[in-house]
């Protein structure tokens, strides 16, 4: 009893411990910012490794996502005889929930991982160690480049994810089913609201950027320098990462559609 | 001109230093000074903490009691930006090399550089081409870290860490793990580094036979403290017991072949009793 009490403590204390370690690494990353502006060419590279090198499993999901919502509606709205509303369906449910959050997954699992692998490994060979005996602070040279590029890349990539998928919708639904293509496009427009829809799955993207960025690049700043240390960091990455993407999600669906 | 006081003054001062990892003390009262414009190697058995004292030098540790000047200046007491400034005048030559493994060999040893100078693109080659020149790898600059061998990499570390023209350059055990030419290669390239740029050099070793005939002073440490220190004949010349025994590499002496525990009789007799049971 006494024991299983100690390890539940120990496991608080731990987790604890690790947050706190997290949140001071965020810190001293957000006050090494200044290096973004004054050098933007690291931060490029960077926006190509996490974002650019992203792009293909982007696209090719935005575009199955897109056509299988198409299938989806159309067979449920065709019973109501509302088949020319399927744009607006296809529109509403990517700009405002699949856009953010599979790209978020799918980002996690693609740039957060090799983020993650990358430090650790450069941890692991005592590069970050090399570097900061050549009195070149990490946290500006490596850390808070690579975390503005995860952050500026997500809503980029979210953007494109939706509009492939409107694409992947229009495939199915005009090309296949037969919906008319001025009503699937008309509808799309008449429902979506900038400010509700578009701007609120922009917002969403950029928090699921800074997590998602946060705790790949934490992760791989905190790996054991070991083959199984970087081989968990990666794990821990996908999973911690997904599993904030999807609470965040709900958190902030609530907060911007629940009182409405 | 050169200020006789400093230029006399150890370049680094070592008091009662203390450290602990958990709950293993690496070092328990150690005591040393490293004296300026000489090559230093401190020696000790696997596991006695001779590259954790590399990075107390460096200021990646904290001491748990104790303190350490370099050039005069107290480590851990150092502002962030000072203790990099100081670092600036400082080369670290790690086990691996630690190259950057996304630059080739050139853009690695040009890292230092334009990191902290304005130096304009042709004066930057000039540079890194003749720190290249100098460990003999000038034609190997456009490879990649990850096709060098690791007495390649070695050398190109070598050449990085001489890039700013330190005062102090550490080395972290340069020896291990080399074929004898590279091994040659690398102890006349630290011995000529030393002349050539009349820096002081601290290596942590326990390759006895090079680091003697390359060293001018040698500290052995054992069990956290200073067992005995000196130029290298007089170090073989007074050899206590241990110092004896590590120098000429005896399995067995006073740190026993045996790790510590029940005698062997008592222990096959004690297994024998709980057999009974």
């Amino acid at each position: 009893m006494t024991d299983s009490i100690a390890a539940l403590g120990r496991t608080t204390i731990n987790a604890l411990t690790v947050f706190g370690r997290a949140f001071i690494f965020l810190i001293r990353m957000l006050a090494s910012l200044d290096i973004v502006f004054r050098r933007f060419g690291l931060t490029l590279v960077q926006v190509y490794s996490v974002g650019v090198r992203s792009l293909l499993i982007i696209v090719v999901s935005g575009l199955f996502v897109g056509m299988v919502l198409a299938y989806q509606g159309y067979i449920t709205l065709v019973n109501f005889g509302a088949a020319e509303a399927l744009g607006g369906v296809v529109a509403l449910s990517l700009v405002r929930e699949l856009g953010p959050v599979v790209t978020a997954l799918l980002f996690a699992g693609r740039a957060g991982s090799a983020l993650t692998a990358e430090l650790g490994l450069m941890k692991t060979t005592e590069q970050l160690s090399a570097m900061e005996m050549m009195a070149v602070n990490p946290y500006r040279r490596i850390f808070a480049p690579r975390f503005v590029a995860g952050f500026l890349s997500m809503p980029l990539l979210a953007a494109i994810f939706s509009a492939v998928g409107v694409m992947g919708g229009y495939l199915v639904g005009v090309g296949l089913l037969g919906v008319d293509s001025g009503a699937y496009f008309s509808q799309m427009q008449s429902v979506t609201d900038w400010n509700e829809d578009v701007l609120s799955g922009v917002i969403k993207s950029i928090v699921f950027g800074f997590v998602v960025t946060w705790i790949a690049v934490f992760q791989g700043f905190n790996a054991q320098p070991t083959s199984e240390g970087i081989s968990r960091a990666t794990t821990q990455t996908v999973v911690v990462s997904s599993l904030a993407v999807l609470g965040l999600d709900f958190i902030l669906t609530g907060l911007m559609f629940g009182a409405g | 001109m050169a200020d006789p006081a400093v230029e006399d003054s150890p370049h680094i001062v070592i008091e009662n230093l203390c450290f602990r990892r958990g709950r293993k003390m690496i070092f328990d009262d150690l005591s040393m000074r490293i004296p300026r414009g000489q090559v230093t190697t401190v020696m000790g058995p696997s596991g006695s903490g001779k590259t954790t004292l590399l990075r107390l030098v460096g200021g990646q540790l904290r001491p748990d009691k104790g303190r350490i000047w370099v050039d005069g200046q107290e480590v851990a007491r150092l502002s962030t930006r000072r203790l990099y400034a100081l670092r600036k005048r400082m080369g670290m030559l790690f086990q691996s090399g630690a190259l950057l493994t996304d630059l080739s060999v050139f853009e690695n040893v040009a890292f230092p550089l334009r990191e902290h100078t304005d130096l304009p693109e042709d004066v930057l080659h000039a540079l890194v081409l003749l720190k290249l020149e100098a460990v003999g790898l000038r034609a190997a600059r456009d490879l990649d870290p990850a096709t060098l061998s690791g007495g390649m990499a070695r050398r190109v570390a070598l050449a990085r860490a001489i890039a700013l023209d330190p005062d102090l350059i550490l080395y972290d055990e340069p020896f291990t793990g080399l074929d004898p030419i590279t091994m040659g290669q690398i102890v006349s390239l630290i011995r000529r580094t030393n002349q050539s740029l009349g820096l002081t050099s601290v290596l942590v070793s326990h390759d006895v036979t090079e680091a003697m005939a390359i060293s001018d002073q040698v500290v052995l440490i054992a069990d956290g403290r200073v067992v005995d220190a000196g130029p290298p004949d007089e170090l073989e010349a007074r050899a206590s017991d241990w110092s004896a025994q590590f120098l000429q590499g005896r399995p067995d002496g006073p740190v026993p072949f045996h790790y510590p525990g029940a005698s062997y009789r008592d222990d096959l007799l004690g297994q024998g009793e709980r057999r009974d049971d």
